[in-house]
Formats: structure tokens, C-alpha cells, sequence
């Protein structure tokens, strides 16, 4: 077993952890990608000129791995063509623009959920289209149909947030915290698991202590619930870097946490499983932390999923005449650097950010020193500089050797990197290669 | 609504401020102490030295870069100015002028720039630069001078050439009251500034404590009259063991990446020191240690990969 590392970056988040999420209004058009899940792209079941109301399917799953996607407002299908994608620059989408008036598809009256079955939640988690919410966008009903092979014993819900400047995970379980405990209980039934471990970063107590004050309002029989403080430090909420550290149980390498009997879940995804469950709600928006370097009002906005990026950035006061240097979807660590704001916030969007040249100039590369930082920033337990060199020379048989497929591309690298080399982006370029070849 | 360019680059999009030339100023700036405390022994002439030999380091840098087309300005990582310090400290006080500046040249040509400038080299430059003085003028580099007060001003030998002699107190050697090369002298401000390189995660504990503690080991088994009775602690402050165990052994580019590779890198530079102090005609080993020790890290780097996570 080795040791994992970890690095401190600033954790930016205090202009937004105050904020409550607000709803930002629905949006006049909507732009909805086709593919915005791990997985094959879903199909459309609409026709151009076809009237959708919030909520209604638009777009059906394609195989196994893949993902149902629903109209966010309601109003006409105008157009099925390529349109800008926040993370593979285009991608085809249904556009949709809105009557104005948005209607739902689906009654929210609650139902009665106590007799619903392990296997009702897995189809209704299906059909609602939901996927894993902190970013990766793995359709949540895969995760909960294990194939039969496979004992699953703990399920791990996953409230570290550990990149910086987002909170809106952080707000969800403040404001929604008796919702996520009964998102909680729904999953751990679905799975048929007793023993649920919540783990969340020691800054964002509050948070633990919301929870757990609603885990004992709710407390049932069955489930062996207990909140797990964590060290904040990143990337505590990296999948494998959960299970190690909540249960000390490595993935093994080209695996996944099903392999060691666990199920890790994001509480945002918890909660739009209670939201299906007992609202019949499908996921069709989300909440977003909006923040940066100069934003005049940093916000947490629940947004429906299609509103272009340009709309959150108004909404939270850009001043276009600052010294704007990017502007990034995901946290600063993972995210993407965006280049058109007409883009549309996707099921896997966690922030928007707007950062100055201050705070984001990559500054020159330089050649590697060899002053091994990397290496004790590794999470994974890889040699990042020495991937990077190899693939900078075109030896991409070199790279091999040093295990780049472990890799899960959290920028600890880069973060610490004193020469800034792009290490993430060689050790990418040489997985894309060695894959190919 | 965005009527300007706005930056697309890959993630990470923030980094932390520890950039190169930063680690290459602090390094320079933990060596000053121990380089003032050798000017304040020695004299003036000892400024001379390390003056000489940082210049002759940043000319012959920008000479080198202009000649393989690179940016002059990569000087300015401060990389030449502290071989030049190195090399200066690792340099008797009363060498001639040109001592330094052939020793510079070599650093930076040899040592350093022949193999692709910084990060690339396999040797420590500083290192070079004054293994190619000790081959080259023997003598010069071993005419030592004692401190300012003391009554006889040119010595024949350092403290470690006259082991059993027994004329300094561990205080003297401490303090660095007693003849040497200019910046190893001092040993109490050599550890202020290794203090601030372990403070500021500039150095990890991994190579200094390995190599210093191999030496003490062995000199503690070998170094006496029959076994277990050497002075370890006369070793450990007297020549060049605490200068090179901190500030030359730990150099980033000529050392291995791993701790495995560190601690591995640390006993081999501490056995070879204490082969050459015992068994050598010459009496100080940690410098050629160390330049031997520098070859192997490909090796050591081969074998002493990081253990991967689910692996």
C-alpha cells in the first residue's frame, strides 16, 4: 500500500460560502448537447418544430453506458445541429427556445416513496437521466446496477469539494440537507448496502453538522450511516483517493471502486436521485458556484441545464472591461478554459470562473530541474516529470514505463510545478498516443 | 458580450508561487551567512574570491547561451550565481584571481552548458569546476590561511590533513575559528541556512541525513584506534562534509527523484567520503563523493521507481 500525496492550493472559497444558491431564470434558448455524459451520445426522440414542456424527454440513452437528456424549459424544438459544447468545443444539440411560459412535464406533488423497490430506483434514476454531478457525468444507474459478480459492501457519498473557489456542493448541503439524507437512504437501498460513509473537509463543518442533524431527525434502523471529517487538502474527493483514505481500499489500477465493493456518489447527485424519486423530477438543472478573480457578485445559481455561460456571467455583474484572462467551466484545478460564452452549462458543469491574468498566467516554461515536487504531489503515485519529458522528446515508449494510465489528471502536477512545464497535458498526450498506437 | 481574447490553456489554470528563480534566490541567500562568516574570518580577500567567481559564472552563461542561440536572459534564473557562490566556497581564500575564473569558466562550459544548460547536466557544476582546479594547481589549492587573529597567518593544512594532532576544540571547528575553504569554515551558519532550505521545502531531510549520518557511522566504526573509538563529531565538523551534504548533494538536477533513490544516493556519497578521508592520500572526500555518486543517479532513478497507486 503505498502513501498518497496531496497538495494545498488556496482554497478561494469565501466570496461564495456565504452565498444561498438562488434560481437564475430560465433561459430564452437552450442549447442541449447530445453527448454531456461518459459514454455514447443519447438520441434524439424529437423533430424540429416538436412543442416540449420542462421535463420531457428529448433525448433517449443509447447503449449501456449513456444517459437520458430532457428539455430544461418548455417551448419549440428549433433546430438538431452541431452548437458549441463547454468541454469537446462542438458537439451535436437540441436547441430549444422557450415559450416563456415553463411548464412542467411532471407533477411535483410528493409521492409515496416507502414501498418503491430497489429495482423502481434504478429505473426511475435511469429514466430521469442522471449522472455523477462532481464532474466526471458517469450515468448514476450503471454505478447502481453492479453486475452480479460484484459485492458491493460500502457506499461512500462524496461532499469533500475539495477544488478551490466552488461551493456550490457545499450550499446544497446547508440548504438541502434532510434531501440529501433521503437521497442517501434511496441509493444505499438501491445497492441493498448498510454501511454508507459521508465524507466531507474539515472546512465545511456546518456542513457536517447539517447533515448529521438530519441523519438523526431521519435516523432508520436499517442503514449504518456515520459523517467522516476529512483533511482539506486536494484531491481529497478524487474517487480512489475516497476509498483509500475513508476505508484504506485501493482501486486497482485500470479499475473502478465497484472493483473493491464500493459505490462513491456526489451529494449533488444524491440529491437530484431524491428529487426523482419523490418529485418525479428529472435532472434538468443544477446549481453552479459563479466566481473568480473580479466578479462584482459571486453567486451559487441553480440553472437549468442549456443556459449559455454568458447569462451566469452577466447575472453575477462581469465587468467586460476588466482585465479578463479566462474564463473556465469545472474548478480551477480540472476545469476548461472556454472560448466561447455562448456555450451552455452542461450536466457536469460545477462552476464558472472568471480569472485574471494575476492569478492564472501559466508564465514560461522552462526545462524540468528535476526538483521531484511532482512526485510529492502525485496522488496516483507517478513520476509526472519524467512522463513529461519522455513525451516532450516524441519517446512515448519511454512515457509507457512510467505507468501514465494511472494518471486521473487533478493538475496536482502542474500545480506545484516550479519550471511550468504542462505536465497534465503531456502525460494526456501520451496516454492519446500510446492509445492509438 | 467579450469583445477581446481571452486565454485557453490546458488545466491546471492556478500554480503555486514557487517558480525557479525563486528556489534559486533563497538557495543563494541561505548560503550568504556562511559566506560572510568566511569573509569576517579570512579577510577581504575572500570577498575577492567569491566576487571573481560569480562573475566569471554569469559572463561565461551568457557567453555559452548566445552561442547556442538561447535567450541571454535565462541567466537571470540564477542558476550561474549560485555555482559561482559554490564554487567560491568550495575554493581556498588566498587563491589568485584567476584561480576563480578558470574555475567559473569550467563550471558553467563543462560542468554545466555542454550538456544542455540547466536541468540537463550530470554533474554538479561547482563540483567540476573545482575538481578540474584540485587536478589542475595542486598547489594553489591546498595553500590554506588561517583566521585573521591567528598568530601564524599561512598554514600547511586544514584540520582534517592534521587529524590526531588535536589543536582545535569542537568549538573552534564549529564556530569555523581554524583554516579551510571559504564557505565550509563555518559550520553554526552553514545549519542556519540548511534550516531555512528544510523550512522551506527547498531540500527535504532525505540526502543530507543519510550522508551525514553514513559518515559518523563509519568514522565511528573505522576511523579510530581499533574499532568504535573514531571521532565522529571531528568529521562531521571539520572539511566540507556539512556544506556539500546540504547545499551540493542535495542539488536538484544531480540528484535522484525518489526518497527511496535520496536515501540510496546519501549512503553512497557518506561510504565514498569516508573510503577517501581514511584510505585516500587526500585528505577531503566529500567533494569527489559526491561528483562519483552523481554518475550513478541514473541508475538509482532506474531502480527506485515510485510505488503506483492499485498497483
Amino acid at each position: 500500500m503505498s502513501k498518497m500525496n496531496f497538495v494545498h492550493p488556496p482554497e478561494f472559497k469565501e466570496s461564495t460560502r456565504h452565498r444561498k444558491i438562488e434560481q437564475l431564470p430560465p433561459p430564452k434558448k437552450a442549447i442541449l448537447p447530445l453527448s454531456q455524459h461518459t459514454g455514447a451520445p443519447s438520441e434524439p426522440v424529437v423533430n424540429i418544430g416538436d412543442i416540449v414542456k420542462t421535463g420531457s424527454l428529448i433525448a433517449r440513452s443509447k447503449g449501456f453506458i449513456s444517459a437520458n437528456l430532457h428539455s430544461s424549459i418548455s417551448g419549440k424544438v428549433v433546430a438538431i445541429e452541431q452548437s458549441p459544447h463547454p468541454v469537446i468545443g462542438s458537439s451535436n444539440a437540441i436547441v430549444i427556445e422557450s415559450d416563456g411560459q415553463d411548464l412542467k412535464a411532471f407533477s411535483e406533488t410528493g409521492k409515496k416513496v416507502s414501498s418503491v423497490s430497489k429495482e423502481d430506483i434504478i429505473s426511475i434514476v435511469k429514466e430521469a437521466g442522471i449522472v455523477g454531478l462532481g464532474g466526471a457525468a458517469f450515468p448514476t444507474s450503471v454505478k447502481l446496477s453492479p453486475s452480479a459478480g460484484k459485492k458491493i459492501d460500502t457506499l461512500i457519498i462524496n461532499g469533500a469539494e475539495c477544488e478551490p473557489f466552488l461551493t456550490c456542493d457545499y450550499r446544497l448541503m446547508l440548504e438541502k440537507s434532510k434531501e440529501i439524507m433521503l437521497g442517501v437512504f434511496l441509493i444505499a437501498k438501491a445497492l441493498g448496502v448498510k454501511d454508507v460513509l459521508i465524507g466531507i473537509e474539515d472546512n465545511k463543518l456546518d456542513a457536517i453538522e447539517a447533515l448529521g442533524s438530519a441523519l438523526f431527525r431521519l435516523r432508520i434502523a436499517e442503514q449504518k450511516v456515520s459523517m467522516r471529517k476529512l483533511k482539506t487538502r486536494y484531491p481529497q474527493g478524487g474517487e480512489k483517493q475516497l476509498t483509500k483514505t475513508l476505508l484504506n481500499r485501493e482501486v486497482p489500477s485500470g479499475g473502478l471502486p465497484l472493483d473493491i465493493g464500493c459505490v462513491v456518489n456526489n451529494v449533488q447527485t444524491v440529491f437530484s436521485v431524491y428529487e426523482a424519486v419523490y418529485m418525479g423530477k428529472p435532472l434538468y438543472e443544477r446549481v453552479v458556484t459563479v466566481s473568480g478573480s473580479f466578479l462584482k457578485n459571486p453567486k451559487n445559481l441553480l440553472v437549468r441545464i442549456g443556459t449559455p455561460i454568458k447569462e451566469l456571467l452577466e447575472t453575477c455583474g462581469l465587468d467586460v472591461k476588466q482585465d479578463i484572462y479566462k474564463i473556465i467551466m469545472g474548478g480551477p484545478m480540472t476545469g476548461v478554459a472556454q472560448y466561447n460564452l455562448d456555450a451552455p452549462v452542461i450536466k457536469g458543469t460545477s462552476g464558472i470562473l472568471v480569472l485574471n491574468r494575476a492569478s492564472s498566467e501559466p508564465g514560461q516554461e522552462m526545462d524540468c530541474i528535476r526538483c521531484s515536487r511532482c512526485i510529492d504531489a502525485c496522488p496516483a503515485g507517478l513520476m509526472p516529470c519524467m512522463i513529461g519529458v519522455a513525451a516532450r522528446r516524441n519517446r512515448f515508449d519511454i512515457a509507457s514505463t512510467y505507468n501514465p494510465f494511472d494518471c486521473i489528471e487533478c493538475g496536482a502536477c502542474g500545480y506545484v510545478c516550479p519550471s511550468n512545464i504542462e505536465l497534465v497535458q503531456l502525460i494526456k498526450l501520451a496516454k492519446a498516443k500510446l492509445k492509438k498506437s | 458580450m467579450l469583445n477581446k481574447d481571452i486565454t485557453v490553456s490546458s488545466a491546471p489554470h492556478i500554480r503555486s508561487g514557487m517558480k525557479t528563480r525563486k528556489i534559486m534566490y533563497i538557495v543563494i541567500c541561505s548560503l550568504l551567512p556562511a559566506g560572510m562568516a568566511g569573509v569576517y574570518i579570512f579577510g577581504l580577500s575572500s570577498l575577492k574570491v567569491i566576487l571573481i567567481s560569480i562573475i566569471a559564472c554569469v559572463l561565461s552563461e551568457v557567453i555559452f547561451l548566445m552561442l547556442r542561440n538561447k535567450d541571454p536572459k535565462t541567466v537571470l534564473d540564477g542558476s550561474a550565481i549560485l555555482t559561482g557562490l559554490l564554487l567560491a566556497y568550495n575554493l581556498p581564500p588566498e587563491v589568485p584571481f584567476w584561480i576563480p575564473i578558470v574555475g567559473g569558466v569550467v563550471s558553467i562550459m563543462l560542468g554545466k552548458q555542454i550538456f544542455g544548460g540547466l536541468g540537463h547536466n550530470i554533474f554538479n557544476p561547482a563540483l567540476v569546476g573545482r575538481a578540474f582546479l584540485q587536478i589542475s594547481w595542486p598547489v594553489y589549492m591546498t595553500t590554506w590561511k588561517n583566521p585573521r587573529w591567528a598568530l601564524d597567518a599561512v598554514s600547511s593544512a586544514t584540520p582534517l590533513a592534521r587529524e590526531g594532532s588535536k589543536s582545535f576544540t569542537y568549538m573552534d571547528l564549529f564556530l569555523g575559528n581554524h583554516g579551510g575553504c571559504i564557505g565550509e569554515v563555518c559550520v553554526a551558519l552553514l545549519l542556519v541556512g540548511a534550516a531555512i532550505l528544510l523550512f522551506t521545502n527547498i531540500i527535504s531531510f532525505h540526502i543530507p541525513a543519510s550522508f551525514i549520518g553514513t559518515v559518523m557511522f563509519l568514522i565511528w566504526v573505522f576511523g579510530g584506534k581499533g574499532f568504535f573509538r573514531g571521532d565522529f563529531m571531528f568529521h562531521l565538523l571539520a572539511g566540507g562534509l556539512v556544506l556539500g551534504a546540504f547545499f551540493m548533494a542535495t542539488d536538484y538536477v544531480t540528484r535522484p527523484l525518489t526518497k527511496k533513490g535520496k536515501i540510496i544516493f546519501g549512503i553512497g556519497c557518506g561510504v565514498l567520503t569516508v573510503v577517501i578521508r581514511l584510505k585516500g592520500s587526500y585528505p577531503e572526500g566529500v567533494s569527489y563523493a559526491i561528483l562519483f555518486m552523481n554518475a550513478v543517479v541514473p541508475l538509482i532513478d532506474r531502480y527506485t521507481k515510485t510505488k503506483v497507486y492499485g498497483t
